[in-house]
């Protein structure tokens, strides 16, 4: 057993856990954040896609003790309070979910994408970047409709941001 | 159409959970006292089980308890069973095999359930699972159905003799006979519809508590049909009566038919429960999904279909091989017949049709219906069948089928189904239109300029949903009825409650089911609550598949509130001092028409409920129930149109465009249904592009993860080019066909129609991967 210690969607936690524990456990078992999700046990759904220290990595691919100091952003601390992110505003907006299952690494991944990406998205870059990611529901249509329109509301509202400032 | 009625697009009420991550699947769900399940399973594709040596396992760190099949037998658990009756041509009934949940003499697939582990941790069940010493006879296995008749082949049930579970047909064998002699032309093709894992991106789970103080069992399992699931553990598993079982499906990640089966788990997880005092979780991982989840498809046939001098079908013969896999699941029987063979008429008029369906036992994992359900398979066969006969005969494939179209409803086929509504050149005018088919040759050149090849491949598919009429289905063999519920409770501040038996498990029921009430009463979408998947709540359902929540589910919603509104009028009419006649809702209010009496809706409902002023006689309260039963099925149909570049070098297939053009009757929630529309072209595409499960001769799966078995990626697609032009179901109230297969049902063809039109080669099998592709291009130069 090692001690983990966490800062989670802004909020310090610790526990401990076996040093066999990946990040999706913990999160999930420990911490009862069950918003992310495990659909495979080859790190190639996407599912569990959670932001390590800024950056989208798919919790099944790394232990939690090696997280360990790290700050981790999960879907359950993306909102701002009641406000959803443009992210998850968009994915309700173009009918980007069905059973919701993939949804929550769908965002996180979406979400850090338009992030790395503040020139602007095509489809064609939506598509390749969202490999890791598989939704069985969708078809991807309305997934990549979404992260496109997201993409152009965030812009706008830095482009607003700095016309204000 | 109000703003949140029937026919507008509005967002989903779901969303809100799932995109917070506030959704609550079967793994999220955590009982006081849980613990967590391990299952012991064959590595054997077929074996005897000589010895099952549980004592180390038992010693292993956190271990609560450690199971064997022969203690479930011991207990009087029943063996799982195929729940629809074919008869072989012969009179003689299916041969079903034992199926126990936990097998105790032999296995007969890698993945069959053996033993259960019960342990503190998810982690320690594992790794007692893999101290459990079992020792096995290795027997032959057999898993191409082709072959597992011929003489030698292992027999794997001691019910089915040369592993033939039945030998079935349907329609007319004469008079195709006569049809094919006076034929002027007879094409020919043998067509293999390859074998799919569904993947649901949530693996199946289950949470079996039993509580000793109430002699009672709760079930949370993925579950696309909670009611039927507890009405078959109880009646033929006897784990309880069904009053002292409750089953749960809650949020349901995905289910496209995979979730409709009573798998062995559940079972084993209640079962295990009671003998170890504790409550009992199991979650798949990925490569259980892969062997034990029902597989999809898997059909060898050899088709022939008769035309006149002027292309007019004569007649179609159909001989088809279906591999039901290890054990008989349980709607295994009818996907191959009356939910496939009675499609092969297609969108035609045929005269004379005969199908002949063996089903057929292999030591693979079980086949059932998947996404379409034997309807892709027909539509498979018909679609290759007329494209390929356009192209022998040198004639347009549009204008083929336009030839042969049924163009008068009703229309009676040789194989039972009734056509009720269609227009099927109306579909087929949009979708060439929508595709720019005229334009196809300029593109074709402007592509063999940079090197590629360019093809274009239709599909006009039919489909039979709304599943069914019960006495209907219940004379073809089916051992359930299959209507639906409703409940319509409406409480006394005039909010509402809608209890459904179907089950939602991304088709968004909380939503359409709500836009339904809101379009009748005009009660406000967040004033209306559908609540589904609880045996507990929800009296009795049928459940979702066979795209019947509409059709069916919708149509109980309807009947109930009918009796809702009549007794509302009823109530309004008496507070207004006016004739009931007179009464209509709108806008919140019933009102005398005409005038400007009216009573709010929710003081009605308040009314109601205090039951100080009702009408003499009237008793309190506000509460409808209604089951529904159709009148037929519900036939929704459409065309789709692929356009394909391929690359010679390499065997590349892109899709450049893919236009669908669907009959869906009438539609309460258009982005709804073009979403469902997205999603079974994907799952058709990688039918025909990417997907396929492969067993080595041994029996080992060879695809069983996401590094293996080819999954379609946003890359691998698209975007979509989605219209409806639609004509009234008019076998039911809303007019409503279905939606929810049809993209999985009409693109294969057209993908395969498409490739083959742009290599030349009309011989390629699905899934047509690059190095398929590649061969099939090579072997056209020799």
């Amino acid at each position: 057993m090692s001690d983990v210690s966490l800062m989670v969607n802004g909020k310090r936690v610790s526990g401990a856990a076996e040093d066999r524990t990946l990040l999706v456990h913990f999160l999930r078992e420990n911490l009862g954040l069950t918003g992310t999700h495990v659909g495979c046990d080859t790190s190639q759904c996407g599912a569990c896609v959670v932001h390590v220290d800024g950056k989208a990595v798919k919790s099944c691919t790394m232990l939690a003790v090696q997280a360990s100091g790290s700050t981790v952003l999960t879907i359950e601390g993306l909102a701002n309070g009641a406000d959803l992110h443009p992210v998850q505003a968009a994915f309700k907006e173009h009918h980007g979910l069905q059973c919701g299952f993939c949804t929550p690494g769908m965002i996180m991944t979406a979400t850090d994408m338009i992030s790395r990406h503040p020139e602007g998205l095509d489809e064609a870059t939506v598509r390749a970047e969202l490999d890791g990611n598989i939704c069985r529901c969708t078809g991807y249509h309305n997934i990549v409709k979404a992260i496109l329109a997201a993409s152009m509301t965030m812009k706008g509202s830095k482009g607003k941001a700095k016309q204000a400032a | 159409m109000g703003i949140e009625g029937v026919g507008a697009r509005v967002a989903r009420k779901e969303d809100k959970r799932f995109i917070t991550g506030a959704g609550r699947y079967v793994d999220d769900m955590v009982v006081p006292g849980m613990k967590h399940a391990a299952f012991v399973r064959s590595p054997h594709a077929h074996a005897q089980i000589k010895k099952i040596d549980v004592k180390k396992a038992q010693g292993m760190p956190g271990v609560i308890g450690v199971l064997t099949g022969k203690e479930l037998k011991a207990d009087g658990i029943g063996n799982l069973i195929c729940g629809w009756m074919i008869h072989s041509k012969d009179g003689s009934p299916m041969k079903m095999g034992a199926w126990s949940p936990l097998a105790f003499d032999r296995v007969r697939y890698v993945g069959d359930a053996v033993v259960i582990v019960v342990a503190e941790t998810k982690g320690q069940a594992r790794d007692a699972a893999e101290a459990v010493e079992i020792t096995y006879k290795e027997l032959k296995a057999v898993v191409d159905a082709s072959k597992a008749m011929d003489k030698g082949a292992p027999q794997i049930h001691p019910e089915a003799d040369n592993n033939l579970i039945f030998d079935w047909d349907i329609g007319n064998a004469d008079d195709t006979a006569a049809a094919f002699g006076k034929a002027a032309h007879v094409v020919k093709m043998d067509i293999i519809n390859n074998r799919l894992v569904p993947n649901a991106m949530e693996p199946r789970a289950a949470l079996g508590h039993y509580d000793k103080a109430e002699d009672h069992y709760t079930c949370w399992t993925t579950s696309q049909n909670p009611h039927v699931a507890r009405l078959v553990m109880s009646a033929f598993y006897n784990v309880a009566p069904e009053n002292k079982l409750r089953v749960i499906a809650p949020d349901v990640g995905g289910g496209f038919g995979s979730k409709i089966y009573i798998y062995p788990e559940e079972i084993v997880c209640l079962w295990a429960s009671k003998k170890t005092g504790v409550p009992v979780k199991w979650v798949a991982d990925r490569t259980e999904s892969f062997l034990t989840d029902a597989h999809g498809r898997d059909h060898h046939t050899h088709a022939e279909m008769a035309f006149d001098k002027d292309h007019r079908i004569l007649g179609l013969k159909v001989e088809t091989q279906a591999n039901l896999g290890a054990y008989m699941s349980l709607f295994s029987s009818a996907t191959p017949t009356y939910l496939y063979a009675t499609l092969l008429s297609g969108q035609y008029n045929i005269p004379a049709i005969h199908a002949n369906v063996k089903a057929i036992y292999t030591n693979t994992a079980p086949v059932d219906a998947y996404r379409g359900a034997g309807r892709p398979e027909a539509t498979f066969v018909m679609e290759r069948m007329m494209e390929t006969a356009a192209r022998q005969f040198g004639v347009s494939p549009a204008e083929l089928r336009r030839k042969n179209f049924v163009t008068s409803f009703p229309h009676q086929t040789p194989v039972i189904m009734c056509y009720d509504a269609g227009d099927y050149a109306a579909s087929l005018d949009a979708a060439m239109q929508a595709s720019d088919y005229a334009g196809f040759a300029k593109r074709k050149a402007a592509a063999a300029n940079k090197g590629l090849l360019r093809g274009i491949g239709m599909s006009c598919y039919i489909e039979a949903c709304g599943i069914a009429p019960s006495a209907a289905v219940g004379s073809l063999g089916a051992g359930v009825g299959l209507w639906e519920s409703a409940e319509v409770r409406v409480n006394a501040v005039g909010t509402i409650e809608v209890l459904t038996g179907s089950h939602s498990h991304g088709q968004g029921h909380e939503t359409t089911f709500a836009q339904l009430v809101n379009e009748r009463f005009g009660v406000p979408l967040d004033s209306v609550s559908i609540v589904h998947g609880d045996t507990d709540k929800v009296q009795m359902g049928m459940g979702t598949y066979g795209s019947r929540s509409g059709a069916v589910g919708m149509s109980a919603i309807v009947k109930a509130l009918d009796k809702v509104e009549a007794k509302a009028k009823k109530i309004a009419a008496h507070l207004l001092e006016a004739d009931e006649g007179d009464i209509i809702i709108e806008n919140g209010a019933l009102k005398v028409a005409g005038t400007d009496k009216n009573v709010p809706w929710f003081q009605m409902a308040l009314a109601a409920y205090t039951a100080h002023n009702l009408p003499g006689g009237m008793e309190p309260g506000l509460k409808e129930t209604a089951f529904y039963d159709p009148s037929n099925f519900t036939f929704p149909a459409g065309c789709y149109i692929c356009e394909v570049e391929v690359d010679p070098e390499t065997g590349v297939t892109e899709i450049v465009q893919f236009v669908a053009a669907d009959d869906f009757g009438n539609i309460i929630n258009p982005m709804i249904v073009e979403g469902q529309v997205h999603g079974g072209l994907a799952q058709g595409i990688g039918q025909a592009l990417l997907e396929g499960a492969h067993y080595d001769n041994s029996g080992q799966l060879l695809t069983a993860s996401y590094m293996d078995y080819t999954m379609p990626r946003a890359g691998d697609l698209p975007s979509f080019k989605v219209s409806t032009s639609n004509t009234p179901c008019p076998g039911n109230p809303l007019g409503i066909k279905g939606c929810g297969e049809a993209g999985a049902i009409g693109s294969p063809p057209a993908v395969i129609n498409a490739i083959t039109d742009a290599i030349g080669s009309n011989d390629l099998a699905m899934p047509a991967s690059p190095s398929t592709v590649w061969a099939a291009i090579r072997a056209t130069k020799h």
